[in-house]
């Protein structure tokens, strides 16, 4: 199964994981891949912890991704970078975004967000680190932060050949298509 | 037509096409979808609706069928268990127009209580069952299950399971072929299923299943793969693809579609030609155990889980004891498990609630079920949809016996409610019983993402519909007019106070909290009735003498840095619980 690249997408429910891998799995159809893509969707979706996975290469059988596959991971929110490091590859490249969400536990505090975490990985990963968050709010809308880690996502990958303003133009809310053009070459600056 | 397709969006599309006329479902995670793309994309061709629950919906549809027109009832794989009542007997008087039910099963319990595999379902109740593996054979498979569903005339059982629901492959969909209707003839002697009738029936239900095996043996829908001779795997649905991937290409295949009845001697056939027969399925040794029935030796549940979903790493690890290698983290991350939104009408309920010492609480199914976790511990039981009533009622007969004075109030869902929950406040209403029932009226089936239902005043075509006026049921039913209450759940004080009169009261009592589900797009009703405008709260920082006593409400907008509390302006929508909760006034509306 060499010739499958296996993308993981970590974050926590309501951050919008959804348009990016949508965005991005359309140009991978049209491009001529076999596409595979997974989401969690109800209960787990109410702040917990959720992954999209999308598969693509000549032909993909399983639409998940096992420990130990993952090419590129990209974390909308940091602390969930070491909740699914396991499945990833050794030499896999980790795009992380500086952004944190305190979880249940660390709101009420009985326990204590992670600190070091960029470190540690840093040590052990092909980590890139930046601030999707601010580059979207610089550009004038912190809504567009999943399409700046698009932006670097498609980076990792080295698609960046693709025509990617029209898959965007073609996915996102009408009159946004400029800002999230923008949005997505940021990211792509970005890392 | 090409198009990158859930499995659930494929079965819709699959019905559609196979010229499908009526179609019921209710709501449950992974199985909602499919009712929704029938509903939206093409209700222009398909009247689809949401049922109350799956026995009405399974009902409906069977009545659909024998009226002449193919019919769809949808469901999560314990939505078959509330259904098994129409389907067993629907198994043997069988079908005019093509009827097929599909059981969305959730190996690893992403959103479900227990992880039961269907698959004996249709072994129960002896009819044929498909299993696609992806989307593109949950379109074909579909429509397949139509034709095989008016050749034999019975119901035809589709399972599908959240990875093939949920993931998405590339489908390639055709157009809708209009099904002749069937002319609806009367035949008592067929659809009459007293006991002369049903023993005839029953007969020709085992002639039924012999000629599914021979055709089980023969279809394409079972398909052997013969590569190398050392290796054979036999897999059916996602586990397939996990199969398929980690064998490679050495291995033989026999993928099975059709899994109800076996192919046995194909499956004789296939394990004579390999060396090694492996069984690869997830959950339960459902063609393992008929395998090796008949004198087949294989290797199956000895090394592969049936705990949990399958994916490659496992099968990989129980096959060959191989694991990848990973990156390991001496930092662990902490738990994340879900919450009730910031703004959930729940939540205000369910702090008053948890102020209530050496109470019993009974729970039910739906976003509340969140209110048994920290910091509210609220809940003492779930079971299943529409048992919070029932199961609080017999707890409260009890303890008049054991320990009189204590107290039991059941948390119920509006959409739960109107599931099963009006037949469990019934009979605590009919016979005395003494418990409080607390019907969470969010306006919206909300777990599952905001599907209408009886109480909300439109149906899932979007057309207006009349709403179920609760309190008025209530009453019918034989709950004293003077034992209900109706509170805003956002208002600590009208909960107190509702909870105090209805634990004080004689007989059974109901509180119903009225407000919409902070997710929900408000309909037209709920502009009407309730005040929505947004304003966020605030932490006065000179009034907080950092407490932390609003952090007890479990509201994620509220989170502390640096040692004082922060409410996050971009996810507060201003219920202000935690400025109720403030004793020191330090919570303020933004703007007042």
């Amino acid at each position: 199964m060499a010739d499958i690249k296996n993308i993981l997408l970590v974050g926590v429910g309501g951050q919008g994981t959804i348009l990016a891998s949508k965005i991005l799995s359309a140009a991978l159809v049209d491009s001529g891949y076999d596409v595979k893509m997974s989401e969690v969707h109800g209960m787990a979706q109410r702040g917990g912890s959720v992954t999209t996975q999308i598969r693509y290469g000549k032909k993909v059988y399983s639409p998940i991704i096992g420990r130990g596959e993952a090419d590129v991971m990209v974390c909308f929110e940091k602390m969930e970078a070491i909740r699914w490091i396991e499945f990833v590859k050794p030499d896999a490249k980790v795009v992380i975004n500086d952004f944190e969400i305190p979880s249940a536990p660390i709101l009420v505090g009985s326990a204590e967000y992670p600190q070091g975490i960029i470190e540690e990985l840093s040590s052990k990963a092909e980590v890139s680190v930046f601030e999707a968050a601010k580059i979207a709010k610089e550009l004038g809308n912190p809504k567009a932060m999943n399409i700046v880690l698009l932006g670097a996502l498609v980076k990792a990958l080295g698609l960046e050949a693709m025509d990617w303003d029209r898959y965007i133009s073609e996915n996102v809310k009408k009159g946004f298509e400029e800002l999230n053009i923008r949005a997505f070459r940021a990211g792509m600056d970005a890392i | 037509m090409k198009q990158l397709m859930t499995g659930n969006e494929a079965a819709a599309r699959g019905a559609y096409e196979a010229g499908v006329l009526f179609a019921a479902a209710y709501p449950g995670t992974p199985s909602t979808e499919i009712l929704e793309n029938l509903g939206t994309l093409y209700k222009k061709d398909v009247y689809s609706e949401w049922a109350p629950n799956e026995k009405v919906a399974v009902e409906s549809a069977i009545g659909a069928a024998i009226a002449g027109g193919r019919a769809l009832a949808c469901m999560k794989h314990v939505g078959v268990n509330v259904a098994a009542d129409p389907l067993m007997t629907f198994g043997y008087t069988g079908t005019t127009a093509g009827f097929v039910i599909v059981s969305a099963d959730d190996p690893g319990m992403h959103s479900s209580q227990n992880e039961q595999d269907n698959r004996y379902y249709a072994k129960f109740a002896k009819i044929p069952m498909l299993e696609p593996s992806d989307s593109k054979e949950a379109l074909e498979y579909m429509k397949a299950a139509y034709e095989l569903s008016e050749k034999w005339s019975t119901p035809v059982f589709f399972r599908m399971t959240t990875r093939v629901c949920h993931s998405k492959s590339i489908v390639e969909f055709g157009e809708r072929k209009e099904a002749k209707p069937f002319k609806y003839e009367k035949n008592i002697a067929r659809y009459v299923a007293t006991p002369a009738y049903a023993k005839v029936m029953r007969v020709k239900v085992e002639e039924r299943m012999k000629k599914m095996e021979e055709f089980s043996n023969t279809t394409d829908l079972n398909k052997p793969e013969y590569n190398g001779s050392r290796i054979g795997v036999i897999s059916s649905g996602v586990a397939y693809q996990y199969a398929r991937e980690v064998f490679g290409e050495e291995a033989s295949y026999l993928k099975l579609g059709f899994t109800h009845p076996m192919p046995m001697n194909l499956i004789k056939e296939f394990a004579s030609k390999v060396d090694k027969l492996y069984i690869v399925e997830e959950l339960e040794p459902y063609m393992e155990d008929q395998i090796r029935a008949a004198g087949i030796d294989c290797i199956g549940k000895a090394v592969i889980p049936n705990i949990g979903e399958l994916d490659t790493d496992r099968v990989r690890k129980a096959v060959f004891g191989e694991e990848n290698d990973t990156i390991k983290t001496e930092k662990k991350a902490v738990d994340r498990p879900p919450t009730l939104c910031a703004g959930c009408p729940h939540r205000g309920f369910f702090y008053s609630l948890s102020k209530r010492k050496g109470i019993m609480v009974t729970g039910d199914i739906g976003c509340y079920t969140l209110g048994n976790a920290e910091p509210l511990y609220a809940i003492d039981t779930t079971i299943c949809m529409g048992a919070s009533i029932s199961t609080g009622h017999g707890a409260a007969k009890v303890f008049e016996k054991t320990e009189p004075g204590k107290k039991v109030v059941s948390v119920i869902g509006d959409s739960t409610f109107l599931h099963t929950g009006v037949s469990s406040l019934m009979s605590a209403a009919y016979n005395g019983g003494n418990s409080v029932a607390v019907i969470l009226d969010n306006r919206i089936t909300g777990m599952t993402g905001h599907q209408q239902n009886p109480g909300t005043g439109y149906t899932l075509m979007g057309e207006p519909a009349p709403q179920v006026d609760i309190p008025a049921l209530c009453v019918a039913m034989g709950i004293r007019a003077e034992n209900i209450f109706i509170v805003n759940p956002n208002n600590l004080e009208e909960n107190d106070a509702a909870l105090d009169k209805a634990l004080a009261a004689e007989g059974p009592s109901v509180i119903i909290t009225k407000w919409p589900c902070i997710l929900k797009k408000p309909s037209d009703h709920d502009k009407k009735q309730f005040d929505l405008s947004k304003k966020t709260c605030k932490v006065n920082a000179d009034k907080c003498r950092n407490c932390k006593m609003c952090l007890k409400t479990g509201c994620p907008a509220l989170f502390a840095k640096d040692g004082k509390v922060v409410i996050d302006q971009g996810s507060c929508t201003g219920c202000n619980v935690c400025g109720q909760v403030c004793p020191f006034d330090a919570i303020e509306k933004a703007g007042e």
